[in-house]
């Protein structure tokens, strides 16, 4: 948590200006209050004209005395109870976050079992109750659509949910651990290990995979690259690895396709800086009972046919 | 043609004038003891005050078809009135409605003074009923002074707490009714007696009660004097051909009185100074000091003043509805261009209004572009958006909701071609747009989405996009 108390002098500059504006009106009030000239309601006025309008020299009504008077006691009685003099918290240690976390926990108490109904059945069974995936397209909006899309179809770098193209495997149990611990996906940077040559082979036999457009001669020097730096992860044959969440290079899906590149320019790209996927974990924030809910909706994005 | 009334100056002095007049500038006590009269205007006043409580307190018990013909259903946000399903985005109408009841004010204002005051104000039409049932326990004007200087017998207090049931009876009737506006009146009659109802509904009732019981019981006159903003700016509206309630001074003066049936002699006008006037007048004024601001026009001393001259033999219409002009012996000009200005502003402010009711939409729709990632490419290198439709539907019936893509060549939409919504359901629906990448021109394309209902062709919704492509194309 950061500091959120201020430094003694500006804590003490605040108190004394709050107090003097409170006790700076009861002074004028009590003083006004003597100085009238009359105590009861009069006929007498003030004296000056304007327009032949006159003022009555009539005393503050008591109402509105004792109304000046209560807002003054009420001002000190919440300084005492609530924060308001610098540092001073207040008698009732009231806080907003305090509040914010009452709010949270009394939401909490209201829809928690609406979710603990959810967690009883499986996943697939939910996937198919469209009251569930209602509910679940909810928790989506709200927690995954910022960058996989408001229909789950990704975007540059943020995978497609809803094809048949898994990075860590697509069945609920995998769905759901990727959601519960997140994911920390890393490719590794080969520029200087490679050199300018070395990413320009091993690109043009990453492409060959997938069946597009190639250098011959390239690819099959890069193949020698392939075997020795990146077989490891993605396997000999490019499949890839979902252990891993290596991605599978002979299909057309490119996580990292920049629209402005072709799919050749891009690889390299990759093959040069390397790419950091980070996937946040979601069972710290969201718990048990709305990471399955969530997992049920995830998972039935794909099953649509 | 349309003088504003001079100012005049009646009393230099402003204590010798507190101490004249029947009201002083603010009374803390009840002061106004008013004496029941019968005539042509308390007449209309009845039947007015009448047909307006009949419709205040029958209304929430009617049914229209299968739900209650009035209700504002604040947890749900319908809005049902007669027929009419009202949701809050409507709620433009209402402005609508209240710009409409404000020209409508001005307009009769213009033409017959405080007419709405005097007549149809709810604060005069309860007031009226309270002073019913004080007149009913404890008798006229002279019995209750009589009653309140006098000690407390058992008498006194059994007339007293007549009056006060009855005044609280009306009161909570009225609080009742209000608050059946908002939560159906045949379940809230028996909830509220079961102790069923919700705290707020008891709340509100109280609430409602005490208001309305301290507003028509005490506060009265004092309302319409000290803090109703109506009664301070309908004045100004007043000139010379504003009908007004008035004292035909040159008729009237010099004032005396004189035995039943005798005749006026020269030096006596035909006010007999009875001051009946002044003692039924509601705001406690003195109409033949001439027109004042305290002054509701309900037209009370009109029919005391006619039922003396009745008596006397002399002509009705002493103080009478008048022009200034007319008590001037000018002629009065009716048509008038502030008149007619108010008027043609209703009739235009009306029109709009029924036109904007009966061609207002059942369809709420927005279309929202995702802003997270602007577009994705396919595996066949097409561009895609997506877009979030959020619909809602504003009847009272199912409805089958047509959704095409509009003005975007070879575009395609892939999503649910058709939605069915439930009366006023609200689904949130994602739909993308699929574009070749070479029809993608340019990084920003406009594109429009038409949502027809089935049952409704006409009433089809257009909403403006657009389509976010790469800029490599410029």
């Amino acid at each position: 948590m950061f500091n959120d108390s201020l430094p003694t002098f500006w804590s003490i500059w605040v108190a004394f200006i709050t107090l003097l504006v409170i006790f700076g009106c009861a002074a004028l009030i009590y003083f006004v209050r003597k100085s009238e000239r009359f105590k009861e309601e009069t006929e007498e006025t003030m004296g000056h004209t304007f327009d032949g309008i006159e003022e009555f020299d009539n005393p503050l009504p008591r109402w509105w005395y004792f109304k000046f008077v209560g807002t003054i006691i009420f001002g000190l009685g919440y300084l005492v109870l609530y924060p308001g003099l610098g540092n001073y918290q207040g008698v009732l240690g009231w806080t907003s976050t305090g509040q914010y976390d009452e709010e949270v926990a009394a939401a909490e108490v209201r829809y928690g079992p609406v979710f603990a109904s959810f967690a009883e059945r499986s996943v697939e069974e939910l996937a198919a109750d469209p009251a569930a995936l209602e509910v679940g397209g909810r928790l989506f909006s709200n927690n995954c659509a910022v960058c996989h899309g408001s229909g789950g179809k990704g975007a540059y770098g943020f995978p497609n949910l809803t094809d048949a193209d898994w990075l860590y495997g697509g069945t609920a149990d995998q769905i759901k651990t990727s959601l519960n611990a997140g994911r920390m996906a890393n490719m590794p940077a080969w520029q200087t290990v490679l050199g300018d040559a070395g990413i320009e082979e091993a690109s043009h036999y990453v492409v060959s995979l997938s069946g597009r457009g190639h250098d011959e001669a390239l690819a099959a020097k890069g193949k020698v690259h392939f075997q020795a730096y990146c077989a490891g992860c993605h396997m000999p044959s490019g499949e890839g690895m979902q252990a891993l969440g290596a991605p599978n290079l002979t299909d057309d899906v490119w996580l990292y396709k920049a629209p402005n590149l072709t799919v050749l320019e891009s690889v390299k790209q990759t093959l040069r800086h390397g790419r950091q996927g980070v996937m946040p974990a979601q069972l710290p924030r969201l718990g048990e009972d709305k990471v399955h809910l969530l997992t049920a909706y995830v998972y039935s994005l794909s099953q649509k046919p | 043609m349309t003088d504003r009334i001079p100012v005049v100056e009646v009393e230099d002095d402003a204590g010798e004038r507190l101490a004249h007049r029947a009201v002083p500038a603010y009374r803390t006590k009840l002061g106004v003891y008013t004496r029941g009269v019968g005539g042509f205007f308390q007449n209309v006043r009845l039947t007015m005050g009448l047909v307006l409580l009949w419709m205040y307190f029958l209304f929430p018990w009617l049914n229209w078809g299968d739900r209650p013909m009035i209700w504002f259903n604040f947890p749900e946000r319908q809005f049902f009135v007669f027929g009419a399903t009202f949701w809050p985005q409507d709620l433009i109408l209402l402005s609508w409605l209240l710009i409409i009841s404000a020209f409508g004010l001005f307009f009769v204002t213009v033409f017959g003074g405080r007419v709405w005051c005097g007549f149809t104000c709810p604060q005069t039409v309860w007031t009226q009923i309270f002073m019913w049932a004080e007149r009913y326990a404890e008798g006229d004007r002279n019995a209750r002074m009589k009653l309140d200087k006098g000690p407390m017998t058992p008498g006194k207090f059994r007339k007293k707490l007549l009056k006060h049931g009855l005044w609280f009876a009306v009161a909570w009737a009225t609080g009742f009714t209000f608050v059946a506006y908002f939560i159906p009146a045949r379940e809230l009659v028996v909830d509220h007696w079961t102790g069923q109802a919700s705290i707020a509904a008891y709340v509100w009732i109280a609430l409602f009660t005490v208001a309305t019981y301290v507003n028509a019981g005490f506060m009265r006159e004092k309302v319409c004097i000290h803090m109703c903003p109506y009664a301070r700016f309908q004045s100004v509206m007043f000139d010379k051909d504003t009908l007004i309630v008035a004292y035909d001074t040159d008729r009237g003066e010099p004032r005396g009185g004189r035995k039943r049936g005798q005749a006026a002699d020269a030096s006596q006008g035909d006010c007999i100074d009875c001051g009946l006037c002044v003692q039924v007048c509601p705001t406690g004024i003195d109409i033949r000091d001439g027109l004042q601001y305290e002054c509701i026009q309900c037209a009370l001393c009109i029919d005391a003043c006619d039922s003396v001259m009745d008596k006397m033999g002399y002509d009705r219409g002493l103080v009478r509805y008048a022009t200034e002009h007319e008590m001037d012996g000018g002629k009065t000009h009716w048509i008038r261009p502030r008149l007619i200005g108010y008027g043609a502003a209703m009739l235009i402010m009306s029109g709009a209004f029924g036109y904007a009711l009966t061609h207002r939409s059942t369809i709420d729709a927005k279309i929202t572009r995702d802003r997270g990632a602007l577009f994705t490419e396919t595996r066949a290198g097409d561009i895609e958006n997506s877009y979030t439709l959020t619909i809602f539907n504003k009847t009272s019936f199912n409805e089958t909701y047509e959704v095409n893509l509009m003005d975007r060549p070879g575009a395609r939409l892939l999503g649910p071609g058709e939605l069915n919504l439930a009366p006023g359901q609200t689904r949130v629906v994602v739909y993308q747009v699929q574009m070749a990448p070479e029809l993608v021109v340019s990084s920003r394309l406009p594109v429009a989405f038409t949502i027809e209902p089935s049952k409704d062709p006409n009433n089809q919704v257009r909403i403006e996009s657009t389509f976010i492509g790469p800029d490599r194309w410029q």
